[in-house]
């Protein structure tokens, strides 16, 4: 089964992207699974299975959404393999801007898209720069030069990964990321990989549920700003 | 990771830090990517990689030696964004594959530096899979089974996904800008990132230049996101003629976009681009010397230009100067009561 992480900024058009994808995929008589995660509420299993994809959503809740990827991402392994999928999606909610759970020898895509302003691929942390693939989309609706900038903007920020333009209405370079996607190595268990980089170090007294601000409320691993 | 990059990591250690900026100036842009902090000018890359702090490099999601590897492949990339600065292709050729209903299109379409080509067809008849076509350099891997040759050689399949190799340059029908710079500025950026040499000078004829195209001139220092439709249009064709190196235009229905479509084409193919323009615009369809007819996802005809059409470009450019004559009337707010001379 090829296995694909699919992270992004919220609205960037992971769903659609993948979707697209999916259809080429399928038009080719393939089997494909989705398992999307969210944080709080989600109607993209109907849309997944609308499009033919059989898919699954996990809410995080109170969790950090990247960590809660993490702890499930075997059992939905195992969910995908019991079906026998010839490919398996695993959407995060691309919530925050530094983690997305990109696992060693599994293929990373990130979708960013036009919109976001060019200084965004530096703001984003290793989700972006340590992508195999950057997918960016939106761009039927900026200039061929914003797309130009915007994409050598991308490639500064991960020179090693292949950087494609996707339409995720229009479904343009969808059949191009599929062909790339396939390169992707067959993955029978995901147990005992690493991630690609760390998640953010815990525990602060936040992270217990506390709600009170001020000095004698805070434990834990605490840091300042430096205001100078 | 290959032997090259291999030998020019080695290297790269040894190099004092202010050498490789003057080298390699956008190296700059790597540590604004990267967040990293300023550089002793006297230490070499190695001892200012190795003095960060294990902290800082967690803080930014990297390893040491994964953070020198990504700067030899970043200088890498940038290298090649300045070679494809004199990326020239003289001829494409689109070797049939078959429409919708699996019917074999027995063609073979070849396509000149300095041609025009127009795709005709109804809405979904498949004008854009053959753009996408040519863009993704088909080798029989898309769903119409078409590949396509650059100068008559089958191209590297990592042209694909190079940025700095991209064949094509696509103006789509919308035109608009998200970026809060002036026209000189975003330009000058334009430029900038595709490390085009003497700058200063290319960025005023592309703003020249698109001054000359636009219905309404406008200046280097209002902002890119004050551009009317037709402005924002002139701006780009001028742009993508001299700035990208892209010998491939693909123009999607630029009809009625306030330009001078002719000179707009003109400026293309001087600079020796191949233009392939989607339309329907009959002053336009006629500029190229020739013409596509899509059917059923298919190419159902090539047809040339013909004399005949040739002579019946004069009337239709009489026509098209005429309604731009009324245009011009309404928009100084005059009244049309007297037309304009159709002979003119």
């Amino acid at each position: 089964m090829k296995v694909i992480t699919v992270s992004g900024p919220p609205s960037s058009g992971k769903t659609s992207v993948v979707l697209k994808a999916a259809w080429e995929m399928k038009s080719d008589g393939l089997s494909v699974g989705a398992v999307k995660f969210d944080c709080l509420s989600t109607g993209d299993r109907k849309l997944y299975e609308r499009n033919g994809v059989d898919a699954r959503t996990g809410l995080s809740g109170s969790l950090c959404p990247d960590h809660f990827f993490v702890s499930n991402v075997e059992e939905c392994l195992s969910w995908g393999m019991e079906r026998s999928f010839d490919v398996l999606f695993l959407e995060s909610a691309g919530l925050c801007n530094r983690c997305s759970p990109h696992i060693q020898g599994v293929t990373a895509v990130c979708v960013i898209d036009n919109l976001m302003g060019v200084n965004t691929p530096k703001k984003i942390g290793p989700m972006l720069k340590l992508a195999d693939i950057v997918v960016i989309t939106k761009g039927d609706i900026v200039s061929q030069a914003e797309r130009e900038i915007f994409a050598l903007k991308v490639r500064q920020a991960n020179p090693g990964g292949s950087v494609l333009h996707v339409g995720g209405i229009s479904g343009q370079g969808a059949c191009e990321l599929v062909s790339l996607l396939m390169e992707g190595e067959e993955i029978e268990s995901i147990s005992g990989r690493s991630l690609r980089f760390a998640m953010p170090s815990a525990l602060c007294s936040y992270c217990l549920g506390e709600t009170r601000i001020g000095k004698e409320h805070q434990m834990g691993s605490v840091r300042k700003i430096c205001l100078e | 990771m290959r032997t090259t990059d291999i030998a020019v990591g080695y290297c790269l250690r040894n190099v004092r830090m202010d050498l490789l900026f003057e080298e390699h100036p956008y190296v700059r842009d790597f540590f604004d990517a990267n967040g990293l902090p300023p550089a002793d000018p006297c230490v070499r890359v190695e001892e200012y990689f190795s003095e960060m702090s294990p902290v800082f490099l967690e803080d930014i999601g990297f390893d040491r030696e994964g953070l020198i590897d990504r700067l030899v492949t970043f200088i890498e990339r940038m290298e090649d964004v300045k070679k494809g600065q004199n990326l020239s292709v003289k001829k494409v050729t689109v070797l049939g594959g078959k429409d919708k209903n699996g019917v074999p299109e027995d063609v073979r379409l070849e396509m000149k530096a300095g041609e025009i080509v127009c795709i005709v067809g109804p809405t979904g008849s498949g004008k854009s899979r053959l753009l996408a076509d040519i863009e993704w350099m088909a080798q029989g891997d898309t769903p119409t089974g078409r590949r396509i040759l650059i100068d008559d050689e089958k191209p590297l399949r990592k042209w694909r996904f190079s940025l700095e190799h991209k064949l094509v340059a696509q103006l789509s029908q919308n035109m608009n800008f998200v970026m809060d710079l002036s026209v000189r500025e975003f330009v000058s950026m334009h430029a900038e990132s595709r490390m085009v040499p003497d700058r200063r000078e290319r960025v005023r004829t592309v703003i020249e230049q698109a001054n000359v195209l636009a219905g309404e001139s406008f200046s280097p220092d209002i902002p890119v996101t004050a551009l009317s439709g037709g402005q924002s249009r002139a701006l780009m064709i001028a742009d993508t003629a001299f700035l990208s190196s892209s010998p491939i235009v693909l123009i999607d229905e630029i009809e009625n976009a306030g330009i001078n479509r002719k000179r707009a084409m003109d400026l293309l193919v001087r600079r020796d681009k191949i233009v392939l323009v989607a339309t329907h615009d009959p002053l336009l369809a006629l500029m190229g010397s020739q013409r596509i007819s899509i059917r059923n996802g298919g190419i159902d005809k090539i047809l040339q230009t013909s004399k005949e059409e040739n002579e019946h470009m004069k009337t239709l450019e009489k026509l098209d100067g005429f309604l731009n004559r009324c245009r011009e009337v309404l928009r100084n707010g005059e009244s049309l009561e007297v037309l304009p001379d159709f002979s003119l």
